[in-house]
């Protein structure tokens, strides 16, 4: 039982680390998107085995929730996402740096 | 009531003083002033100042036992031990603020006319007034705490004015060469009043209680005490060795010469070692070194003065002259003596330099004597009340110089100190040379073609003169000494510190009487062979050792001063620009540098915040792994 929990961790982290590497050297804005989801369902995985392993209802219930909450969240980001690109006609992440003194000024 | 007039004598002119500061304040930052409003309070506050005194003394005559004490306010406590900011006139100090006030009010007078056209009119009698307060305060003090705020304040004010003219750079120069000269001194006086309070000021820091503390206490610590004193007297009154200030601080307006010169601040030292007469009465020895040191400087003064050229130069040795001449007395225990003669020259002096400053107006701010000449028909009052000035600090009869300087050399002969009686009479032969040499020089030289028109003299310059003429002339009367049918009035007056004078048959003192005046009129003999209608065209030879005035300040140049500004230099360079201020700017370089690295990390790409962020996160997790003790 202990080795599943540890390889289901351990898939969780793979999962994990790959969001996060997408989140940080990818440009586009969709792929972005798309790693921070993939974190996640990492951290969700997490949650799901850790509740298998204490026998524990609690844990699948909250993912539920998440996945329910991520559905909606997906939809106002995918929005946001559209709006953004009305106003720059463009995707790269890099171009929206509105919060920076230099474009402030 | 009464003894709160004792402390109006210094706040008088202390108010005056700081209501003049504002007053200029106000003059130079808002709106301009007339001269008149400054006139008005900075001359009534000194007038005032010597009403009051007035008022007190036929107190004083009446009861010779009659101290009046005031005091204003607590100023120190520590732990109990109470130093009050107190105020003290007894006989000595009522005679000191007497005369100060009087000579220093007509000396403001003739500042009033010779600073009329000077733009920072209302400073100097800011200056002035707070130079007088300090001396009044020095004076009149109940403790040496307090005289040594009236001795600092002395030196302050003496800075400023000496550097008065500070466009200049040798003023400049001049004003911290006296402030420096007289920080050794104070070094000696604080020394002193520490010795003093650990080993005396048991029950109290003030005069009464001291007298009391230092009988019994050990000859070393008392010797030590006195000779400590001494040196901050030698600082302030200019004595062989730290007499290099006084001839510099002629860089000031003439008038800061009369006050420092005439009432003021070399007379403090003087003043001081009578003040601690309860302990200089305890060490006669110290007394004798104090009296050398005077007779010596006394000579070593006027042999300089007979080869200078600059008129204030030479007054400035005569001073320093006199002031030997006090030292000599007063360290024989002769005070009353000493005094009598800070009183006289305080007369005398100021009428010279006064006389002097007419003369440097007129002329357009001429200084070397050489330069002068015939000067008798075209200033006939400047000359006349010279020619008294000069015969009074010549010491002939019937003028002040006279009586005073002829009771030092008597006390100096009745206490057998020969070498030092010898030394005064050599000092009064060159004190009537170079004063006739000066006179005659200035007044009766042929052959000068330099000024033909003089400037005039404004009537408020003129008349201190006058007075003064008259001071000079009658104020050494109040001290005929009983062989010659007087009273001595100023003796009796000053009783307490008349202890050695008398011993001495009345023949022998007639003698010694008669050779002073011998010895001042052959020195008027060879200045008047030598210099009476001296032909202006011929010039002076300026070389020797007298006219390098011995090479003192060269010999200080070359202990002292070099090596303490080799010491500054290296202190510069290398403590202070390679060590500290690297420290400094190496620090502020790199606050600058990590402000750089910083700002750098806001590049507002969101994915080096995420970046950082997840690095925070990792270190926070790893830093309660650890803590919990899940990993290492």
């Amino acid at each position: 039982m202990a080795n599943m929990l540890i390889s289901y961790i351990t898939l969780a982290m793979i999962l994990f680390s790959i969001g996060f590497l997408g989140v940080i050297s990818r440009k586009n804005i969709f792929i972005v998107y798309m790693s921070i989801e993939l974190m996640l369902n990492a951290v969700n995985l997490i949650f799901i085995s850790l509740g298998r392993y204490y026998e524990s209802m609690t844990p699948q219930v909250i993912s539920m929730l998440i996945i329910a909450i991520a559905a909606a969240e997906a939809a106002v980001f995918l929005s946001m996402i559209v709006v953004l690109y009305r106003k720059r006609k463009t995707l790269n992440a890099d171009k929206f740096t509105i919060l920076s003194q230099k474009d402030a000024l | 009531m009464t003894s709160f007039l004792v402390a109006l004598i210094v706040l008088l002119p202390l108010l005056s003083a700081i209501f003049l500061g504002l007053l200029y304040l106000y003059c130079i930052k808002i709106k301009k002033v007339p001269n008149w409003l400054f006139d008005t309070f900075g001359l009534s506050a000194p007038f005032l100042s010597f009403l009051i005194t007035l008022y007190f003394l036929p107190k004083m005559i009446d009861d010779s036992e009659k101290v009046f004490f005031y005091t204003a306010y607590k100023w120190l406590s520590i732990y109990g031990y109470d130093i009050n900011m107190g105020f003290m006139l007894d006989r000595l100090s009522l005679f000191m603020a007497m005369f100060i006030t009087f000579v220093g009010w007509l000396i403001h007078i003739y500042a009033s006319g010779y600073m009329r056209s000077d733009s920072g009119y209302g400073k100097f009698f800011f200056y002035f007034n707070l130079f007088l307060a300090s001396m009044l305060l020095l004076v009149l003090a109940d403790s040496p705490l307090i005289m040594f705020i009236g001795w600092e304040g002395v030196g302050v004010c003496s800075y400023f004015l000496i550097s008065y003219y500070y466009k200049d750079a040798q003023n400049v120069k001049a004003g911290n060469k006296a402030f420096i000269v007289n920080r050794v001194g104070d070094f000696g006086f604080v020394v002193a009043l520490i010795t003093l309070f650990y080993y005396a000021g048991a029950n109290g820091f003030d005069y009464k209680n001291l007298a009391i503390g230092v009988q019994g206490l050990p000859i070393e610590v008392l010797t030590f005490i006195g000779m400590s004193l001494f040196i901050g007297a030698i600082g302030k009154s200019a004595q062989i060795p730290l007499h290099v200030w006084l001839p510099d601080a002629m860089a000031g307006p003439t008038p800061v010469s009369a006050l420092i010169h005439a009432a003021t601040m070399v007379t403090a030292g003087v003043y001081m070692v009578v003040r601690f007469s309860f302990l200089y009465d305890l060490i006669p020895s110290v007394g004798v070194f104090i009296s050398y040191i005077g007779a010596f400087s006394a000579l070593f003064a006027a042999l300089i003065a007979t080869k200078q050229t600059d008129i204030k130069k030479i007054l400035a040795y005569s001073t320093m002259s006199q002031l030997g001449y006090m030292f000599m007395a007063v360290g024989l225990g002769s005070y009353s003596v000493g005094i009598f003669h800070v009183f006289t020259h305080a007369f005398f002096k100021a009428l010279l330099f006064m006389g002097a400053g007419a003369i440097i107006v007129a002329l357009n701010h001429e200084q070397n004597i050489f330069k002068m000449g015939g000067l008798k028909k075209r200033l006939p009052l400047v000359c006349f009340t010279m020619l008294i000035a000069t015969l009074a600090i010549s010491g002939i009869p019937p003028f002040a110089g006279f009586f005073s300087k002829d009771e030092i050399l008597l006390s100096a002969f009745a206490n057998q100190k020969y070498v030092i009686w010898l030394l005064g009479l050599i000092t009064a032969f060159f004190t009537s040379y170079y004063m006739f040499r000066l006179f005659f020089i200035v007044f009766f030289a042929k052959n000068c073609k330099y000024f033909t028109k003089l400037q005039t003299l404004s009537r408020s310059m003129k008349i201190p003169l006058i007075v003064l003429a008259f001071g000079s002339l009658f104020s050494g009367f109040i001290g005929i000494p009983k062989v010659l049918g007087g009273s001595n009035f100023i003796g009796n007056f000053l009783n307490d510190w008349n202890l050695h004078v008398g011993g001495v048959s009345h023949t022998l003192e007639l003698g010694l009487m008669g050779l002073n005046i011998l010895i001042a009129l052959v020195g008027i003999a060879v200045a008047y062979k030598k210099f009476f209608q001296y032909d202006l065209t011929l010039n002076p030879e300026l070389k020797g050792v007298i006219w390098h005035k011995f090479y003192v300040d060269e010999i200080y140049e070359r202990i002292f001063i070099r090596g303490i500004k080799k010491l500054s230099i290296f202190f510069t360079i290398n403590i202070d620009k390679n060590i500290i201020d690297r420290l400094v700017m190496s620090s502020s370089l790199g606050f600058i540098k990590m402000g750089w690295v910083v700002s750098k990390m806001q590049s507002a790409v969101t994915r080096y915040y995420a970046i950082f962020m997840m690095i925070g996160v990792s270190i926070i997790s790893i830093y309660l792994l650890i803590v919990l003790g899940y990993i290492l």
